[in-house]
C-alpha cells in the first residue's frame, strides 16, 4: 500500500514529461503546417474567379460607375502578387494584427472574438452528445450482435452518415419546433429578447447541438460497436466471464475499456468533419457563430478573414489530433508518447 | 491509469473546452422584455446588412431606423422634411441647394446635431479613401459646406433636378464617427455601434442571428409606441416561414408561394408591396443579332409578360414595358404592349430573317441565335430567362440560357445579353440615366445594352436638368416611346415583394420599394408609427 502511494507520483512524472515533450514537438511542427496552409489559402483565393471588388460592393457594385469600382480596387489593396500579400499578412499576424475583414467591415480579431465562443459551445455540446450517445448505443449493439437493437441502430447509422446536416436541421425544426412545439426553432436567445441568460441559451442550444451531434453519432457508434464486439471475443473477456464476473463488469470494465481505444483516434479525426457540419447547422439555426463569417469570407475572397479562419481551423484539427494522441498514451501503457 | 482516470481526463478536457468557449462569449447587456405584446415587433429578413454605418451605404434607401436624413419619403413617396425644417431652397440655375436644419435635435448619445454632422457625412462619403460603393449617388455634388450651425449649402457640378431625392441619406454623428480614436471609417466601430438621431437605437447586433433595436425615448419626432424592434436574420426561405408559423416572428418577407397559405389565416395577413423592381433582358448593340432593330422589336412583341407574372411570380407582379413601373408617376401611358406573335413574325419576315431548316431564322447566313446570361443561384432570373427563351423560340429566335458569376458575365456584356434586375423608384433619372445614356456605356454594369441614341440622350439630359414638371414629363415620355420603337432591353416584369404580418397593428402601409432593399423596406418601413389595433 505504502509503496503504491509513493510510486504513483513518480509514475505520473514519468508520464507528464513525455506528454509535455509531445506537445512541444507538435507545437514546433504546427508552425510549418500553418505557414503552408495559409500560403495555400492565399494561392487558392488568388486563383479563384471571384473578384473581391465586386464581392465587396455587393448589389451596389451593379450600379456603381467604373471610376468608383477602380477606386475601390485601389483602396482594398487587392492587387499585387499573392505571395507578397501572404507575407504581409504573416508578418502583421505575428505582431498581433490580423488585419481588417473587407466583407464585414470590421477588424478580423473582432469578428472572431464575437463569434468563436458560440461556435465552440455548439461544437463541444454536439461532440459530447455524439461521443456519449455513440458509446452507449455502440456498447448496447455490440452486446447482442445481430439482435434487433443492433440491426436497427446500425442501419440508422448508415442512413445518418449519408444524410446532410442541413436536411437533418430542417427535419428537427419541423419536428421539435412546429409539431411538438417544445424547443425554439433558432437563434441564441428568444428572438424578442436580447439578454443572454443561461436559461435561454440552454433552451436554444439543444436543437442545433442535437442535429450536429446526431450527424456525428454514427461514426462513434460503429467504431465502438466494432471495438467492443472484437473485445468480447478476446481471451481476456472470455477469462473474465469464466471467472464468473458479472456481465456488467465484463462489458464495461473489460470489453469497453479495450474497445474504446480506436474511438480516441476517432476523436481527433472527426474534428474537421465537425467544423464542416457546424457551418451548415449554424446557418440553418441562425446560430451567431463563426459559420456565416466563414461562408462570407470565402465567397468574397476576404483574404485577411479567410486566412485567419483557416489558420484557426487548422489549429483545431491539430489540437484534436494531439488530444487524441495524448489520451491514447494515457489509456494504453503500451503506447509510447515519445514515438508519436 | 485506470479506465476511470481516462474518463475523468476526457471529461475534464471537454468540460474545459466548453468552459473556455462559454467564457469567451461576453454576456452582453440588454433589456429582457418579454415578447408577444404589441409593443415589440420581431421580423424575419433574408439578408443581413454588411454595415450599419451610413458613411458606407447603410440606409441610403431610407427608413434606417437608427438615423434620419435631411429629408424622408412618406407612404406615397413624397419628399418630406426630416432633419431639415422644410424642403430645400434651390437656386434658379438648379445648382445650389440650401437646407435649413431642425434645431434642438440630439444624437442618441446626447450630443447635439448640427450642420457640421451633415457636412461630415457627405464629405466622408465623397472622400476617395472611403469604401462606399454607393458614392455615385452623390456624383453631382461639387461641394458641401455649413453656412451656419443650422444651414447647409450643396453646390452641384450641373443642374440636377433629382438631387433632393438623394438627401434622404442618413446623417452620421461627427463627434462619434469622426474622432481621432475612431477614424477608421471603413472598418471602425461605427459600422457595428452606430449612433444616430433616429427613432430607434441599436441595442445589440449579434451577427448572423439578429439585430435588436429599442425605441429612442428622446426622439425628436415623438417616442415610438413599438418599444422594441428585432430583425432576425434567416437566410433560408423555408426556415423563415417555419419560424413565422411557430410564432417566433411577427412578420417576415416570403416568396409568394410560401406566403399564400397565410391568405386565409385569421391571425396573419399578407401584404404585397408595389415596387420599382424590374426584370429585363439587355440586348447589346455590339451583337449583330441583338443589335438588329427587327430582332429587338420581334422579341418585344413575342414575349408573354402576363404569363410570366402568373407562372413565375404567382400573380405577385405586373408586366413591365420600360424601366418605369406602370404605376409610376412618369410612366408614359400608351406604351403598354400586349403579346403579338404574328406581328413578331411579320417584323422578322419583313427584315429578311427567314426561317431555316430547323425553324430558327437566318439572315445573310447568320442565325438568329444568342446566349442569355443570368447570375447563378438566382432562381427568379433563371425562370424569367427560360420563359423568355421559350417565347423567343416560337418566333424563330434561338436563345441559349446560361448561368454565370459576375466575374464570368461582366467581360461578355458587350456581346451577350443578360437577365438583369434593377429599379430605384424616387426619380425616373435614377433608373433611366445609368441604363440608357450613351455616356454610361462600359462604366461598370451601367448601360449594358451599349445603347447610343441621340434623341434619348438629349431627353435624359433635359429630364435631369429641368425642374419644370411639364418639361420632365415630356422628356421621359420621349425616352419611353423611343424605347418602344427600338428596345435596347426587353422589359419583362415588375415584381411585388410579399410580406406576412401578424394582424395586431392597424393601418399598415408599404412604400414603393426599390430592387435593392434592406431592412428599411416592407410594412415595417415606418414601425415607429405603428399603433396596436384596439
Amino acid at each position: 500500500m505504502k509503496r503504491e502511494l509513493t510510486a504513483r507520483p513518480a509514475g505520473r512524472r514519468a508520464l507528464w514529461a513525455p506528454a509535455a515533450r509531445l506537445v512541444g514537438r507538435r507545437l514546433l511542427a504546427a508552425v510549418p503546417v500553418l505557414a503552408v496552409v495559409t500560403f495555400g489559402v492565399f494561392a487558392v483565393a488568388a486563383a479563384s474567379p471571384f473578384d473581391p471588388v465586386q464581392q465587396y460592393a455587393g448589389s451596389a457594385g451593379l450600379n456603381a460607375s467604373q471610376e468608383t469600382l477602380d477606386q475601390l480596387r485601389r483602396n482594398l489593396g487587392v492587387d499585387g502578387p499573392f505571395p507578397e500579400r501572404w507575407w504581409h499578412w504573416v508578418t502583421h499576424a505575428l505582431s498581433g494584427d490580423l488585419g481588417d475583414s473587407t466583407a464585414l467591415r470590421q477588424p478580423v480579431s473582432q469578428v472572431i472574438g464575437e463569434r468563436l465562443g458560440w461556435s465552440v459551445l455548439l461544437c463541444a455540446a454536439g461532440f459530447l452528445f455524439a461521443i456519449a450517445a455513440g458509446t452507449a448505443l455502440g456498447v448496447a449493439a455490440a452486446r447482442r450482435r445481430g439482435g434487433m437493437l443492433d440491426r436497427a441502430v446500425t442501419s440508422v447509422s448508415y442512413t445518418l452518415e449519408a444524410a446532410p446536416p442541413f436536411w437533418l436541421g430542417l427535419l428537427a425544426i419541423w419536428l421539435f419546433a412546429i409539431q411538438l412545439d417544445v424547443l425554439p426553432a433558432g437563434g441564441l436567445t428568444d428572438t424578442g429578447s436580447d439578454a443572454v441568460t443561461a436559461g435561454a441559451v440552454l433552451r436554444h442550444l439543444p436543437l442545433p447541438a442535437l442535429v450536429l451531434g446526431v450527424s456525428q453519432v454514427p461514426w462513434f457508434l460503429l467504431y465502438v460497436r466494432q471495438g467492443v464486439a472484437d473485445a468480447l471475443d478476446e481471451d481476456a473477456v472470455r477469462g473474465a466471464r469464466a471467472r464468473g464476473l458479472s456481465e456488467r463488469t465484463v462489458l464495461l470494465g473489460h470489453a469497453l475499456r479495450s474497445g474504446l481505444l480506436p474511438v480516441l483516434t476517432l476523436v481527433g479525426s472527426r474534428v474537421p468533419e465537425l467544423i464542416t457540419g457546424a457551418l451548415l447547422v449554424e446557418t440553418v439555426f441562425s446560430w451567431p457563430g463563426i459559420a456565416s463569417a466563414t461562408v462570407e469570407a470565402a465567397t468574397s475572397t476576404d483574404f485577411p478573414l479567410l486566412a485567419a479562419l483557416t489558420a484557426l481551423a487548422t489549429v483545431a484539427v491539430l489540437a484534436g489530433n494531439l488530444l487524441a494522441d495524448l489520451l491514447y498514451g494515457l489509456a494504453d501503457p503500451r503506447v509510447a508518447l515519445e514515438e508519436m | 491509469m485506470t479506465a476511470r482516470t481516462v474518463r475523468t481526463v476526457t471529461a475534464t478536457a471537454t468540460a474545459l473546452a466548453a468552459l473556455t468557449g462559454a467564457a469567451a462569449c461576453s454576456a452582453p447587456g440588454g433589456d429582457g422584455d418579454g415578447d408577444g405584446g404589441t409593443d415589440s415587433v420581431t421580423i424575419g429578413v433574408a439578408q443581413e446588412p454588411e454595415t450599419l454605418s451610413p458613411l458606407l451605404g447603410y440606409g441610403r434607401e431610407g427608413n434606417s431606423k437608427i438615423f434620419d436624413g435631411l429629408l424622408r419619403h412618406d407612404a406615397d413617396m413624397n419628399l418630406k422634411p426630416a432633419l431639415a425644417t422644410k424642403l430645400p431652397e434651390i437656386s434658379d440655375d438648379g445648382k445650389t441647394y440650401t437646407y435649413t436644419l431642425r434645431k434642438g435635435v440630439n444624437f442618441s448619445d446626447g450630443g447635439p446635431f448640427s450642420a457640421q454632422d451633415v457636412v461630415f457625412t457627405y464629405r466622408t462619403i465623397l472622400d476617395k479613401k472611403t469604401n462606399n460603393p454607393y458614392k455615385d449617388d452623390f456624383a453631382a455634388v461639387e461641394s458641401v459646406r455649413a453656412e451656419s450651425p443650422s444651414k447647409v449649402v450643396f453646390k452641384l457640378k450641373y443642374p440636377y433636378a433629382a438631387f433632393a431625392e438623394r438627401t434622404i441619406q442618413p446623417i452620421a454623428s461627427k463627434a462619434i464617427a469622426g474622432t481621432a480614436s475612431n477614424n477608421d471609417i471603413n472598418n471602425g466601430s461605427y459600422n457595428t455601434e452606430p449612433v444616430g438621431t433616429g427613432p430607434y437605437t441599436l441595442s445589440k447586433w449579434r451577427k448572423g442571428e439578429k439585430l435588436s433595436f429599442k425605441a429612442n425615448p428622446h426622439y425628436w419626432g415623438g417616442k415610438p409606441t413599438v418599444k422594441k424592434f428585432t430583425v432576425a436574420v434567416i437566410q433560408d426561405d423555408d426556415v423563415r416561414a417555419t419560424r413565422l408559423k411557430s410564432g417566433d416572428l411577427d412578420a417576415a418577407i416570403l416568396p409568394p408561394n410560401l406566403a399564400e397559405p397565410y391568405g386565409n389565416d385569421g391571425g396573419k395577413r399578407v401584404i404585397e408591396a408595389r415596387t420599382a423592381d424590374y426584370r429585363a433582358v439587355s440586348l447589346p448593340s455590339g451583337n449583330p443579332v441583338t443589335g438588329d432593330r427587327a430582332i429587338r422589336r420581334a422579341l418585344d412583341a413575342a414575349v408573354d409578360r402576363k404569363a410570366m407574372v402568373k407562372g413565375i411570380l404567382g400573380g405577385a407582379g405586373r408586366p413591365a414595358y420600360g424601366p418605369l413601373a406602370t404605376d409610376h408617376a412618369y410612366f408614359a401611358k400608351g406604351t403598354e404592349r400586349s403579346r403579338d406573335l404574328a406581328a413578331a413574325k411579320k417584323i422578322l419576315d419583313k427584315a429578311g430573317w427567314k426561317p431555316g431548316d430547323d425553324g430558327i431564322r437566318v439572315k445573310d447566313g447568320r442565325r438568329a441565335a444568342f446566349k442569355l446570361w443570368y447570375f447563378s443561384g438566382d432562381k427568379l432570373r433563371k425562370d424569367h430567362a427560360l420563359a423568355y427563351a421559350s417565347d423567343a423560340k416560337k418566333a424563330g429566335i434561338d436563345i441559349k440560357v446560361q448561368a454565370g458569376s459576375r466575374e464570368v458575365i461582366q467581360p461578355r456584356l458587350k456581346h451577350d445579353p443578360m437577365l438583369l434586375g434593377n429599379g430605384f423608384p424616387p426619380d425616373p433619372d435614377f433608373d433611366m440615366y445609368p441604363a440608357l445614356h450613351s455616356s454610361q456605356i462600359g462604366s461598370g454594369w451601367n448601360n449594358m445594352a451599349f445603347y447610343d441614341d441621340k434623341t434619348v440622350d438629349k431627353a435624359l439630359d433635359e429630364g435631369r436638368q429641368s425642374r419644370d414638371e411639364k418639361v420632365r414629363h415630356r422628356a421621359y415620355d420621349t425616352v419611353q416611346r423611343e424605347l418602344a420603337k427600338n428596345p435596347p432591353y426587353t422589359f419583362l416584369t415588375t415584381i411585388d415583394h410579399v410580406y406576412v404580418v401578424s394582424d395586431k397593428w392597424k393601418d399598415l402601409t408599404t412604400q414603393t420599394e426599390p430592387h435593392d432593399h434592406g431592412i428599411g423596406a416592407g410594412p415595417w418601413w415606418n414601425v415607429q408609427d405603428w399603433q396596436p389595433k384596439k
